[in-house]
């Protein structure tokens, strides 16, 4: 699908589940020019003169937090990254009064990364001129990384209308996952999900995919193989009982990806467990891994993303 | 001064009784329920066009006093309760120090009845300190004042004590109350485990969690031949698990909350931490189980589980919100609407959920309009409408899920021993005077 819209309906990007398919091309046509000002020797355009981002960091990010600081720099937005160790919230200051003390200075947009689920939606709502982008709401959503992996896929396999995407791991506490289906299912690709029952959260079925329980059938005929992080303090704690019989299971060699279509593309968001979840002669052969590729794209997503919101934004008032 | 009521559509249903009739109270109690009443020496109050039934009882509310009285008092919450029609409420032992002993009994009476402003029945610790290890003196605090006991707010997690607390409450001629959840199957939930927990990547409580615990206490009753009552009872399994308890000769008694018939899981869509409490709300088919149960006589009673939170405490994360709903002014009406609006009951069997039934359960006087009873009683208007509005709340706090909807069904005067405790006609005047 080609854009036909030419503006986001909300303020804010809180998550992929209320987005139309036309919003979604819009996004993923305008990072495609943005992808280009990255690759040139000066890389910046004026689009967010004067506007000032705040990346307000409640948990630990590193490609995130870097590639929206990226975007932000590239589109000339005047930048301040917030994390929460070293901050008041350390001496028991609550989310909102954070985020009140950082808006009374007037910031035009705010990126936000929190461990609890509905956060970014909450500063959306109280505050109504300014612009919240979800950097990921616990295992709620995590809108701009799957706009990145559809990126990466549209411009690999060229569309994503009747792609077959196998999701693998640790599906239960994903935002990443729960934003891709949202995003892949709106787009018409056939989802597959993977992962021992204990990491199968009830009824996702009803998201319109399908849901196996073993790595070959998931594998078998499969366009792209997106691998999900094992979150490793889970091992033992009833999710799966070692590292060694999860990998054993369900993590991703290349005989393993022999059952998959020719060309098929490995996806990973990070950060990976290099031998749990996949190995690392498939995360590193370029024949399969877009993984580094998914990280170069992120920042032309994102700062698709931060100009459709900013420009919007600005236009308003 | 004694209370001559007049004209008003009287459902008692303690004895089945509908009609148009006058009410007299005389010296704090019922002295006649009949056509056309002549007295004298009497205050009259013309109910024509309104309902007249048993004041409403809570079986579970959270006065929060002693201890959390930013929260609530025992004086705002009866304030509270009169407001929504209750002339009296079973006080939850869950406070700060918790109502383990006879001096917090003692305490909460004296409170009652100093600042009061409807009839108190504690409600007594089942273990020590809440902690599920060693029972507290229940004798004591039965002969203090106690209806029941029960660690609400937590499981009787070890089925041994439960089982001895089942057993000396029995010689005590009071039940155990019973909150299930196991915190295991829980695991650090905060909504129903189900589509919606998924969605949301919200932690799930599991409808297991509730029904493993009342298939074990169900069990216990049976061994002990005591009387287990269900707190807040939210799952198909669990009333299941009730009704055919029930035809087995089990003494087995439950409430249900009124959030939990009026909403369902997919409302935390808008992570309104008013929409948090435990238990959850569940997902539509476990509310139309519960609808069921209220339909066919399953549920005893409906229980406000009235849980006063302080602003600041429920503004944050849904994560990090405290569990419960505040529920007292907003009860009859929430159940009006969804119960007897919806045609899934009569108005009579509502107005038993509210008095009699729970009257019968914890074996309280009130409950009933026989000549000789409290003079408690409730005047409902069925055609007022009112929008549930934050600042409305005569409570402490306004943590209700209801706030926005317009109810239809209003309580407009409350009376406890014969002393008009409520009246709408003051409160809007006094609304009218802050203006």
């Amino acid at each position: 699908m080609r854009a036909s819209s030419t503006s986001l309906r909300s303020k804010d990007l809180l998550g992929i589940e209320t987005l139309i398919p036309e919003e979604i091309a819009l996004i993923l046509d305008t990072a495609e020019g943005f992808k280009e000002v990255s690759e040139r020797h000066v890389k910046k355009v004026p689009a967010l003169r004067g506007q000032l981002v705040i990346n307000l960091f409640m948990e630990a990010s590193t490609r995130t937090r870097v590639s929206f600081e990226i975007a932000e720099k590239r589109l000339s937005a005047d930048t301040l990254n917030f994390s929460s160790s070293g901050s008041s919230v350390e001496k028991g200051e609550t989310l909102i009064d954070t985020a009140d003390n950082l808006v009374a200075m007037q910031p035009n947009m705010i990126v936000m990364r929190h461990k609890h689920p509905g956060s970014a939606r909450m500063l959306a709502e109280r505050y109504p001129n300014i612009s919240i982008i979800n950097g990921g709401d616990g295992s709620h959503e995590h809108p701009t990384q799957a706009l990145l992996d559809a990126f990466t896929m549209r411009e690999r396999l060229g569309r994503l209308n009747g792609v077959n995407v196998t999701i693998v791991g640790d599906i239960k506490y994903s935002r990443v996952v729960r934003s891709n289906i949202h995003l892949l299912t709106k787009m018409n690709a056939n989802v597959t999900l993977a992962a021992p029952p204990t990491l199968m959260p009830v009824e996702i079925d009803k998201l319109g995919v399908r849901v196996v329980h073993s790595l070959d059938e998931a594998i078998e005929g499969a366009d792209v193989v997106m691998m999900l992080r094992i979150q490793l303090e889970r091992q033992g704690k009833l999710s799966f009982p070692s590292l060694r019989e999860y990998y054993n299971t369900f993590g991703l060699t290349r005989e393993r990806l022999r059952r998959a279509k020719k060309g098929v593309l490995v996806m990973h968001p990070g950060p990976m467990n290099r031998g749990v979840e996949i190995a690392s002669d498939v995360a590193d052969d370029p024949n399969y891994s877009v993984i580094l590729e998914q990280v170069t794209n992120g920042v032309a997503v994102r700062m698709a993303v931060l100009y459709l919101l900013g420009g919007a934004h600005s236009t308003e008032s | 001064m004694n209370l001559l009521i007049t004209g008003a559509r009287v459902i008692d249903p303690s004895r089945e009784l509908d009609a148009t009739m006058d009410i007299l109270i005389e010296d704090g109690a019922i002295a006649r329920v009949d056509k056309k009443i002549k007295a004298t020496d009497v205050e009259t109050i013309d109910a024509t066009g309104l309902i007249a039934t048993p004041g409403f009882i809570d079986l579970h509310t959270h006065l929060r006093e002693p201890g959390q009285e930013h929260k609530e008092t025992i004086a705002t919450g009866t304030r509270a309760a009169v407001a929504g029609g209750y002339t009296a409420v079973c006080a939850m032992a869950n406070t700060v120090p918790p109502n383990d002993e006879r001096a917090v009994t003692e305490m909460v009476l004296a409170e009652a009845a100093r600042n009061g402003w409807c009839r108190v029945y504690p409600v007594g610790a089942v273990s020590k300190g809440l902690l599920g290890e060693e029972l507290a003196e229940l004798a004591e605090l039965r002969a203090a004042g106690c209806v029941a006991v029960s660690d609400d707010g937590k499981p009787v997690w070890n089925a041994q004590l439960m089982r001895r607390a089942l057993e000396y409450c029995s010689m005590l001629g009071m039940p155990v109350v019973a909150h299930e959840e196991d915190a295991n199957l829980n695991e650090g939930g905060v909504m129903h485990e189900g589509f919606y927990s998924t969605l949301l990547g919200m932690r799930g409580i599991p409808a297991a969690s509730e029904e493993t615990l009342v298939a074990r206490d169900v069990i216990l009753a049976k061994l002990t031949n005591a009387h287990v009552h269900i707190a807040h009872l939210s799952t198909a399994g669990a009333i299941d698990a009730v009704r055919r308890a029930r035809l087995d000769g089990v003494k087995v008694t439950c409430e249900v909350a009124p959030h939990h018939i009026a909403l369902g899981d997919d409302a935390v869509q808008s992570f309104s931490t008013n929409l948090k409490m435990n238990p959850p709300l569940r997902s539509e088919a476990h509310r139309q189980a519960l609808l069921a149960g209220i339909a066919d006589g399953t549920v005893d009673a409906i229980a406000t589980d009235h849980a006063p939170h302080h602003f600041d405490e429920k503004n944050v994360e849904f994560d990090l919100a405290p569990f419960g709903v505040i529920g007292l002014e907003t009860a009859f009406a929430v159940c009006y609407d969804r119960l007897v609006r919806a045609k899934i009951i009569e108005l009579p069997r509502l107005i038993e959920l509210f008095s009699s039934g729970p009257a019968r359960v914890f074996n309280l006087p009130g409950g009933t309009l026989h000549a000789g009873a409290l003079g408690d009683v409730t005047l409902i208007d069925l055609e007022a409408r009112h929008e549930v509005k934050r600042e409305t709340f005569v409570s402490k706090a306004a943590n209700s899920p209801f706030v926005g909807e317009t109810l239809q069904g209003r309580v407009v005067m409350t009376i406890v021993g014969g002393a008009v405790k409520h009246d709408i006609r003051v409160a809007d005047a006094k609304k009218r005077k802050r203006k």
